[in-house]
């Protein structure tokens, strides 16, 4: 019976094999134009190679994709050739990921951001080519601070003073939804990097864990920078802001009820697009630092293309990523959507800047972005950002005090530790 | 999920033989010679039927719950699900330098609160409104065929949908609950329903009981339907006051069908996921026992850890079902 079987068996799947032959799956995200030009990219690459590829979108939450992403490799599928991977994840995910450099020529990294490329290399394999970078940074309504006569705020008191005046003025004068600041509150990874930013842009704030593996996030000047952002709840922001993603951020502010946003450069694209209403009022500008002495630090963000060890054309799939992280189309992604190329050159490419004029403004806050604490803490990354996220969120929800929350946050990431870190 | 459903039915189907066994001895041996050989081949064809539902079962339900418990005294993570280590019971506590593990984690103990709480306001509130909704579909009017069908919608739309729905009415900003509240003037401010820690319960629970109070509803209906109208009768000559009516001879009469209602609500409660997870992902103040589970399971790749999550919220929904069933009999004993 088996042995009759397993021929017919064979048959098929060679069928279905070359039926399908030049079918690749790429997962993208769909985060603001995303979707759109990661089709548009991969509509180009087939019209080239003459192969079809289907684009499938994943959940915006990076924390959701992650765990589909790791249900669908730990299950060994090859529904999915090419994932989009955030830059914390190359050395969780880097068991189920081809190493690129055995399919594409040796100097195809090179112009590339040496850290991003580094971060993307685990034990000499490269699993991953740098797609996009990201950092964080302050969108604020140009045309309202110049209204109230104020300045770009460059510490976050300035950002909070600023944004009560004017949610002031703008109520009196009837805009009765409007607040000052909004960001990324929910409990996820995004909350991770906000509150990462906040820490960070204090003198000696840390960065959770230090590079040797230490725990410092209990220390006074996080206390005070969490303080500091507990109290915007209600305040300058609204309650809901606890429950908001990248999107819901800029639903608010791109509706034109918000003066400052915190967010990544995509959304530029987004809120200078013609439907919408705040077009041409915005500028950004590099967060702000905690106090006089501190610092802005943007948290590093980015995406990454892989391949999949389970891609039943890794050749083909390696052809793929190659060709979306290629400069042409690095180029024609940051001038149609604002997203930040990982080739340095690119950054003093004229067109490019007519298009985004901040990518050289800011050009110190992108390559100087400050990291998660990925590589320290390595597999138990997502377990680390939870407890931190959680606490930020309990923090911010007014449930712990600032020193309440980092104490027992402290023990927590101790528990974790002791555990494997 | 699907496995404690079952388990239940496993663990209740040898009570029942047991105790049929039981009845059957004193009752069978006085009339011994007539009755044995029917009654071995009546045992033996209920075998034969049973087997293949026990062998289901035990496929379907047993075999992952055994899988599970395993991997819980085990390090195993997601990755690496064969090159796992026993390591006895440090997933649930351990001591070394302070204590460790599930039972040590104070956000556990947290879900397993939150889980309670839930459950117990969710189903208590499902209870009445559902023996409301009941009555008055109970009685003639017109258009009854028409409401029955309609109160069925909640619980017909997938909990998803039905949560994600919410979420977008719930909206701080855009939603129109805030929209009404603030036009009826109940409030001045729009309230943050699924991001303030005081409110996000509470936003769960009304959406919870929005979904299943019209299978409360369902059930009871179908008791009232039942019921004997001479009682009602009697009690209309006597001219005894409605309310009286419906605590003393009403009540009395659906309390079976409310228990089961209540006990199928419970244990749908205490397991509860995909609500709160749609309306509140993982913040703590919302996170109950599956999602805590899950998030170890899933999030975390720890499948050991996890997996003691798993069995620890398996065995508290086994023993709140133990107890409240010992309850109810000894509450409809006393009844009878």
């Amino acid at each position: 019976m088996k042995g009759r079987l397993l021929p017919a068996g064979i048959f098929l799947v060679a069928v279905a094999g070359q039926v399908q032959a030049a079918d690749l799956t790429i997962s993208c995200g769909a985060v603001g134009a995303e979707l759109q030009l990661c089709k548009s990219g991969v509509e180009r690459w087939e019209a080239q190679t003459g192969n079809s590829v289907e684009v499938v979108s994943t959940p915006n939450s990076a924390t959701e994709r992650l765990s589909l992403y790791q249900q669908i490799l730990n299950a060994r599928s090859s529904d999915i050739d090419v994932f989009q991977i955030d830059v914390v994840w190359p050395g969780m995910l880097a068991p189920h990921l081809i190493d690129l450099k055995e399919y594409l020529p040796q100097n195809a990294t090179d112009g590339f951001f040496g850290a991003i490329v580094d971060n993307n290399t685990v034990e000499g394999r490269l699993v991953a080519m740098p797609w996009f970078t990201d950092a964080g940074i302050l969108y604020y309504r140009k045309d309202l601070l110049e209204k109230y006569d104020l300045e770009v705020p460059t510490t976050w008191a300035e950002l909070t003073e600023a944004a009560q005046t004017v949610q002031a003025g703008e109520r009196d004068a009837g805009q009765k939804d409007f607040w000052g600041y909004v960001f990324q509150g929910r409990a996820y990874e995004g909350l991770t990097v906000n509150a990462l930013e906040w820490i960070a842009s204090y003198p000696d704030g840390g960065t959770i864990v230090d590079e040797d593996g230490e725990i410092t996030v209990n220390n006074p000047q996080a206390v005070k920078a969490l303080s500091h952002a507990a109290g915007w709840i209600n305040d300058i922001s609204p309650q809901g802001v606890l429950n908001y993603t990248e999107e819901e951020a800029r639903g608010v502010f791109q509706s034109g009820n918000a003066l400052f946003m915190r967010n990544w450069p995509y959304a530029w694209d987004l809120v200078q697009s013609e439907q919408s209403s705040i077009r041409d009022k915005v500028e950004v500008a590099p967060l702000p630092a905690g106090g006089e002495d501190g610092q802005s630090a943007g948290v590093l963000g980015g995406w990454n293309l892989a391949v999949s060890r389970y891609s039943d054309h890794p050749d083909m799939a390696a052809d793929l990523v190659a060709f979306l992280a290629s400069p042409e189309e690095q180029k024609r992604r940051a001038i149609e959507g604002a997203y930040n190329p990982t080739i340095e050159a690119l950054y003093q490419d004229p067109e490019v800047l007519a298009a985004v004029p901040f990518f050289g403004t800011l050009y110190d806050t992108f390559v100087s972005a400050v990291p998660r604490p990925a590589a320290v803490t390595g597999d138990n990354y997502p377990r680390v950002s939870n407890a931190f996220f959680n606490t930020v969120h309990e923090v911010l929800s007014g449930r712990v005090t600032a020193d309440q929350g980092l104490e027992s946050l402290e023990g927590e990431l101790e528990r974790i530790k002791r555990r494997r870190w | 999920m699907t496995a404690q459903e079952s388990h239940d039915t496993v663990s209740n189907s040898p009570r029942h033989e047991k105790s049929d066994g039981g009845a059957a001895g004193p009752a069978g041996t006085p009339r011994r010679e007539r009755g044995t050989r029917v009654r071995r081949q009546r045992v033996r064809a209920a075998w034969l039927f049973l087997t293949p539902m026990l062998i289901g079962l035990l496929l379907v339900a047993g075999w992952p719950l055994v899988r599970t418990f395993w991997f819980s005294l085990t390090d195993a993570s997601l990755s690496s699900l064969e090159g796992s280590q026993f390591i006895g019971l440090e997933n649930y506590l351990v001591f070394d330098d302070g204590w460790y593990g599930i039972l040590a984690d104070p956000l556990w103990w947290q879900s397993v609160w939150n889980t309670i709480y839930f459950a117990l306001v969710s189903v208590s509130l499902e209870a009445a409104l559902g023996v409301i909704v009941a009555l008055v579909l109970n009685a003639h009017f017109r258009g009854r065929t028409l409401v029955r069908a309609a109160m069925l919608i909640p619980w017909a739309i997938p909990t998803v949908v039905s949560a994600k729905i919410w979420a977008w009415m719930l909206n701080d900003q855009f939603g129109i609950i805030n929209h009404l509240l603030l036009g009826l003037g109940l409030i001045d401010a729009p309230l943050s329903w699924t991001a303030d820690a005081s409110l996000s319960m509470w936003a769960v629970i009304i959406v919870d009981v929005w979904k299943a109070t019209p299978f409360v509803a369902l059930l009871v209906l179908a008791a009232l339907q039942m019921l004997p109208s001479d009682c009602y009768e009697a009690a209309k000559v006597d001219g005894i006051h409605p309310v009286r009516v419906f605590f003393r001879v009403t009540l009395p009469l659906i309390t079976p069908a409310l228990l089961v209602a209540v006990i199928f609500r419970a244990l749908d409660a205490l397991r509860v996921f995909d609500v709160i997870y749609v309306l509140t992902s993982n913040a703590a103040s919302t996170m109950t026992m599956s999602i805590y589970a899950r998030q170890q399971l899933v999030e975390f790749q720890d499948v050991g850890y996890g997996s003691a999550a798993s069995t620890l919220l398996f065995m508290i929904i086994a023993l709140v079902t133990v107890v409240y069933l010992y309850l109810g009999r000894r509450q409809l004993g006393g009844g009878q």
